[in-house]
């Protein structure tokens, strides 16, 4: 396999811009009224999070890994795999998000909200509300046409952000439940980046937010542990 | 400064003379339409020879890299076959694609499908897996894209796993169930192993990148193809549309027309097939009057090693 050293990204751009974006057109008009639902459990999650109850961290991954799966085979596998050989790769690495979501968040349950006036749950939940409700703007903002928005759990760029949101909202650093998130989201830069769309900072800023606030959180748990277990000795 | 990149062109490369040169292209015109094909705003286009067999082929074929895969969107996929009812309405026979391209080699078999087939269709396809025992499959898998009963050139793609897969492209022509072989690279890559394999293997075809501005062909791998009798088709001739980007910025000269070239398509491309050794070259499109604009670039007058200096020169300070 000692070739693939001589491809470059631009290499693996198969498609043109055009047919790219015009495949989420297709894929919208194919699945309407899908979005509504979309719609519908994105606020369920939202309204979750927020109001608290045993089962919401259960409840939050199930409906995320279901979310993940719709797109792995609706999108990937039956829309973009037509223009593109590696998205059946891509789509194995959903299925397998889906799977951790499903044994981490819901057999285990930890995927226990932070609450909303934590910084860092505030921040995830800003991250979240903008995957559903802003990012299918940036189509009509770039001046691409509405019906080629992409949409949370229905296209995947919203649904990663969207999950990376809620995993920086989540009470502990889950780094497994990250890493796929990231690597897609450095995938759709490239591609964005090849394609020189303008939005194609996006995902991988969003990473690189989601990931330096897990670091910032992790390293804030790690200090508050060390300092309750010293504060004991002290008081002996 | 025409003059010093002239002399230093021409130290490079041997070029017959402007008579010589237009003298074998005349002879290479012939009437290659299919009379399925062949409508009253065809010119005859100039055509080489495939050293191997002496079958000519029209010096403008049709690339599918990126502008062919589509998908399953039936509004592209039917614009595409418009392109290629232009493209072989205007004399076009060579169709370029790759299992590489996603759904580039289906979208060609729909056009050819809609068209009830191609007469004149000379199918290029190529192998581009790791395993060669996996070759022959693939094979078979772009056939039943490409919907012909066989194909006339199968390449391997960028050098992949070529040591495997050549015996099978080679044992597949003795079968009679190919035409020719041939090897691929693009963007210069590897050119020092690709001509290794050019002394060694009998190959009819070779393709590579050339154009204008990217020349390093010129110095050994052209000159071999044709000490080797090996055609050679040219991809990338306008840098995936970034060469034809830059030289817009600037009016087509006026001497354009000593060599018959309406726009800078047809000039760029007039310089390519224009070298002695070059059999065709592969532009891609999605557009009718794109496809159209790259075979205008296969009539009229070809530019003389003066003209080819010319367009260098004047590309290269643009």
């Amino acid at each position: 396999m000692s070739e693939w050293w001589t491809y470059s990204l631009s290499d693996f751009l198969l498609f043109s811009p055009r047919t790219y974006y015009r495949l989420f057109e297709l894929y919208n008009r194919d699945i309407w009224p899908a979005h509504l639902l979309a719609l519908a459990l994105g606020l369920a999650i939202l309204a979750m999070w927020w109001r608290g109850g045993a089962w919401r961290g259960r409840a939050v991954a199930a409906i995320l890994a279901a979310c993940w799966l719709f797109v792995a085979w609706a999108y990937l596998l039956e829309r973009y795999d037509t223009i593109n050989w590696a998205a059946k790769y891509f789509a194995i690495g959903f299925l397998l998000q889906a799977m951790l979501l499903i044994g981490g968040g819901v057999v285990l349950d930890r995927l226990a909200p932070r609450p909303a006036s934590d910084p860092f749950g505030a921040a995830g939940l800003v991250i979240f509300v903008f995957a559903l409700a802003l990012q299918p703007l940036i189509a009509p903002l770039v001046g691409r046409p509405w019906a080629q928005a992409e949409i949370f759990a229905l296209a995947p760029d919203p649904t990663v952000l969207a999950t990376l949101g809620l995993l920086v909202a989540a009470e502990r650093p889950h780094w497994n439940f990250l890493a796929i998130g990231c690597i897609w989201s450095s995938i759709s830069g490239g591609t964005l980046w090849t394609m020189q769309s303008p939005d194609a900072f996006l995902m991988p800023a969003a990473a690189v937010l989601a990931l330096s606030l897990t670091i910032w959180k992790a390293l804030r748990a790690s200090s508050e542990r060390r300092s309750s277990a010293s504060g004991p000795r002290k008081g002996l | 400064m025409e003059t010093e990149i002239h002399k230093r062109f021409m130290s490079r490369v041997r070029l017959p003379s402007r008579r010589g040169l237009l003298r074998a292209l005349a002879a290479g015109t012939a009437a290659v339409l299919a009379p399925r094909f062949a409508s009253a705003q065809a010119a005859a286009v100039h055509t080489r020879p495939i050293p191997s067999t002496g079958e000519q082929l029209p010096v403008v074929g049709l690339g599918s890299w990126i502008t062919f895969n589509v998908g399953n969107d039936p509004v592209a996929r039917d614009a595409c076959s418009d392109v290629m009812r232009a493209f072989f309405r205007a004399g076009g026979r060579m169709i370029d694609s790759s299992p590489m391209y996603g759904s580039s080699q289906a979208v060609i078999g729909h056009g050819l499908e809609k068209l009830k087939g191609a007469e004149g269709l000379f199918s290029a396809d190529k192998v581009w897996i790791s395993s060669g025992s996996r070759g022959r499959s693939q094979i078979e898998a772009s056939r039943r894209a490409w919907r012909v009963p066989r194909f006339d050139l199968l390449q391997v793609h960028n050098l992949l796993a070529w040591q495997e897969h050549l015996p099978t492209l080679l044992a597949m022509k003795a079968a009679g169930e190919l035409r020719y072989v041939g090897i691929t690279t693009s963007e210069g890559r590897r050119h020092r192993e690709f001509e290794q394999i050019m002394r060694t293997q009998k190959l009819d075809f070779v393709q590579v990148t050339y154009n204008v501005l990217d020349r390093e062909v010129e110095e050994r791998i052209l000159p071999l193809a044709r000490d080797r009798g090996m055609a050679v088709i040219i991809n990338r001739p306008f840098r995936e549309g970034e060469l034809i980007r830059k030289v817009q910025r600037r009016p087509l000269p006026a001497w354009a027309s000593e060599i018959d070239c309406a726009n800078w398509a047809q000039l760029l491309l007039k310089f390519i097939v224009s070298h002695p050794a070059v059999t065709c070259a592969i532009p891609a499109t999605s557009r009718v009057d794109h496809v159209l604009e790259n075979m205008g670039a296969a009539s009229g007058r070809m530019p003389d090693e003066a003209m080819r200096a010319r367009i260098i020169a004047h590309v290269e300070k643009t």
